[in-house]
């Protein structure tokens, strides 16, 4: 298994403000607008640095959403920032009509999203976004896994014209990916190669997923451990070529069990070439309130949830 | 600087308008569906921006840079918009016989998707199209675009909370290179604006928003020009401006005016002829 060091943890959504204040210094087109979270999703740096190109919407994300699908006709790409679920069960048909049936180069910058949000509870917790997000026909959606990951996806974004969904959260975690890395909309990283079992995770689980990978090690299991920041467009050639060699599968994702990554690439073996798959997911529920550890414990959502599904797929693969 | 293509006179606008109120009957008697009462109150409206008040281009561009703009926020009156557009010169009027069928450009609701020139948007969800109009207009002010974004909308459509969250907007934050205009046919589907939901006193409501506001009546060349000629003027002075415009659904049809019946119901053939004849004015020009 292989080694990822970490000296240093930060939240995903400091990543996201950091690449929106380079994208600041770099892109005269790039706007922000927000509802009344610029400190929750970290844009006052690029605020200070571009006072006119940012808008305070105030508490109206509908509005919001409709202000960026206009701006973009200008020649701007928008970047909305509000929490999770004001960025999406809020706002579906203003997404769904004015951005994406519209084809606007909307980026809806989503934090706090999930359960490691805390102890606001399920009034705030969504883990139904990526599901909503993944049906709209033209939507990228995006969940990077630490503050490097993020900022990269940040300012890759801007280059990419059409409306993308990018998810990312909260708590401070490890931060182990490259800070140099170049991020590849629908390309998926190779976290941890290995032979016994694919386990796919995105978001806060992929680190998880590499607590598991040293657990699993231990009892003498090798997994193959595989980054899917990009849920849409899935890349299906790195699963299919990950699973012709493990024979069985676990995804991980920090939402529910409908809708979300497992599902995408259940559909992806079906097609191709069915295989046991166990989920690592929120069970068809709402959240509480509590600490993120606590929560994801609750949920089913730690690394010792991904080593028992990792052993029950292994066990159920033909002899 | 872009002109109006078009400059017609008010002789010419009567007759223009004439033609697209028989393309607009026209149209929804072919596919039996579509909306002909708003659209038949609001072709003063779309005759009187896009053959006189607006300054464009017929050879569309996304970005509509140096270009007034036009958002229809209340979708559902497609036919009148996608007639004005073809009789304009966007595309060629045969094109409206496509209307609401397979394959067609022109979507029972305005889109984007099969790329119809003139539309820059998609409406047809109530509510949303102020918003848009607003972004487009702070785009221009980024840009350093003088021209200006008009945006029409249903009264109707104003029980719909994002039109008051955008309102309150564009007020607060002085959008003032903006021209919003409500179709004030005290109309909707399921009866008259008092029965459904009253709508109060609109220009009260407005500014107290900080908005400029004006009243016009649609249904009359002779004083919609003069006022969205003074709504131009009153651009560029920290406030958005807002028409509220009366017009009679059904307005030049007699029996389809006078009630909210005719919202989205399509003449029978019969009816066609009654509408037709109404209607009178060069057939050969019919598409
Ligand atoms: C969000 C939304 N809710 C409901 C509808 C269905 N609908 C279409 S038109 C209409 C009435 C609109 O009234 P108004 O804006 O006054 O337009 P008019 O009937 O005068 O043309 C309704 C309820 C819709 N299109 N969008
Ligand atoms: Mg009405």
């Amino acid at each position: 298994m292989k080694e990822y060091k970490y000296t240093e943890k930060k939240d995903t959504r400091s990543g996201f403000g950091a690449g929106l204040l380079e994208l600041g210094r770099t892109n005269p087109n790039v706007v922000a607008l927000c509802a009344d979270l610029v400190g929750s999703l970290k844009m006052g740096d690029f605020i200070k640095e571009n006072p006119e190109r940012f808008f305070q919407i105030g508490i109206a994300e509908a509005n919001m959403m409709g202000i960026a699908a206009g701006l973009t006709i200008g020649g701007k790409i928008p970047f909305t920032g509000t929490f999770a679920n004001f960025s999406t069960g809020r706002v579906y048909d203003q997404i769904r009509q004015s951005i994406a049936y519209s084809g606007k180069n909307v980026k809806i910058c989503a934090s706090h999203a999930g359960l490691t949000l805390g102890e606001d509870g399920a009034t705030h917790q969504i883990l139904e976004d990526i599901g909503m997000m993944k049906m709209l026909p033209h939507m990228t959606v995006i969940n990077p896994c630490d503050y490097n990951q993020t900022k990269a996806a940040t300012i890759a974004i801007a280059d990419y014209e059409g409306p993308v969904y990018l998810r990312f959260g909260r708590p401070v975690i490890p931060i182990f990916t490259d800070p140099n890395q170049k991020f590849e909309i629908g390309k998926a990283w190779m976290v941890n190669e290995g032979t016994d079992v694919s386990i796919f995770a995105t978001g806060h689980m992929v680190w998880k997923a590499i607590l598991a990978g040293h657990i699993l090690a231990e009892k003498g299991i090798s997994a193959e451990i595989i980054n899917i920041h990009t849920i849409k467009p899935l890349d299906e050639e790195a699963i299919l070529k990950s699973v012709a060699k493990t024979k069985c599968v676990v995804s991980a994702e920090e939402h529910n069990r409908l809708g979300g990554l497992g599902d995408s690439i259940a559909q992806v073996l079906v097609k191709n070439t069915p295989l046991p798959m166990e989920y690592v997911a929120v069970n068809d529920s709402f959240g509480e309130s509590g600490t993120p550890e606590e929560l994801m414990e609750k949920y089913g959502l730690s690394e010792n949830d991904i080593v028992d599904a990792a052993q029950r797929a292994i066990s159920r693969k033909q002899a | 600087m872009k002109v109006n293509p078009h400059n017609k006179s008010i002789d010419e606008l009567k007759e223009v308008a004439a033609q697209v109120r028989r393309d607009i009957v026209r149209m929804v008697h072919a596919v039996n569906s579509g909306h002909p009462g708003g659209s038949l109150g609001c072709t003063d409206y779309f005759v009187s921006l896009y053959f006189k008040v607006m300054n464009y281009s017929t050879d569309f561009k996304m970005n509509g840079e140096g270009e007034d703009l036009f958002f229809l926020s209340n979708g559902h009156i497609s036919p009148v918009f996608y007639s004005t557009l073809a009789r304009a010169g966007f595309f060629d009027p045969k094109e409206l016989a496509t209307f609401r069928k397979l394959n067609s450009r022109l979507q029972g609701h305005p889109a984007t998707e099969e790329g119809l020139p003139g539309i820059r948007v998609a409406s047809g969800s109530l509510g949303q199209g102020l918003s848009v109009a607003i972004g487009a207009a702070q785009a221009k002010k980024l840009n350093k675009d003088n021209s200006l974004v008009y945006v029409l909308m249903g009264d109707g459509e104003l029980q719909e909370g994002q039109v008051w969250e955008a309102t309150m907007y564009a007020g607060g934050k002085k959008v003032d290179n903006l021209i919003a205009t409500i179709d004030r046919n005290g109309q909707q589907i399921d009866g008259s604006t008092k029965e459904v939901m009253p709508l109060g006193d609109l220009r009260a409501k407005f500014e107290a928003f900080g908005w400029h506001v004006m009243e016009a009546n649609g249904n009359s060349f002779e004083t919609l020009l003069p006022a969205l000629d003074q709504a131009k003027a009153a651009t560029g002075k920290g406030k958005p401006v807002m028409i509220l415009m009366d017009t009679e659904m059904g307005y030049g049809v007699d029996f389809m005016m006078g009630s909210h019946k005719w919202h989205g119901v399509a003449p029978n053939d019969e009816q066609l002829e009654i509408a037709l004849q109404q209607l009178a004015v060069n057939e050969a020009a019919d598409y």
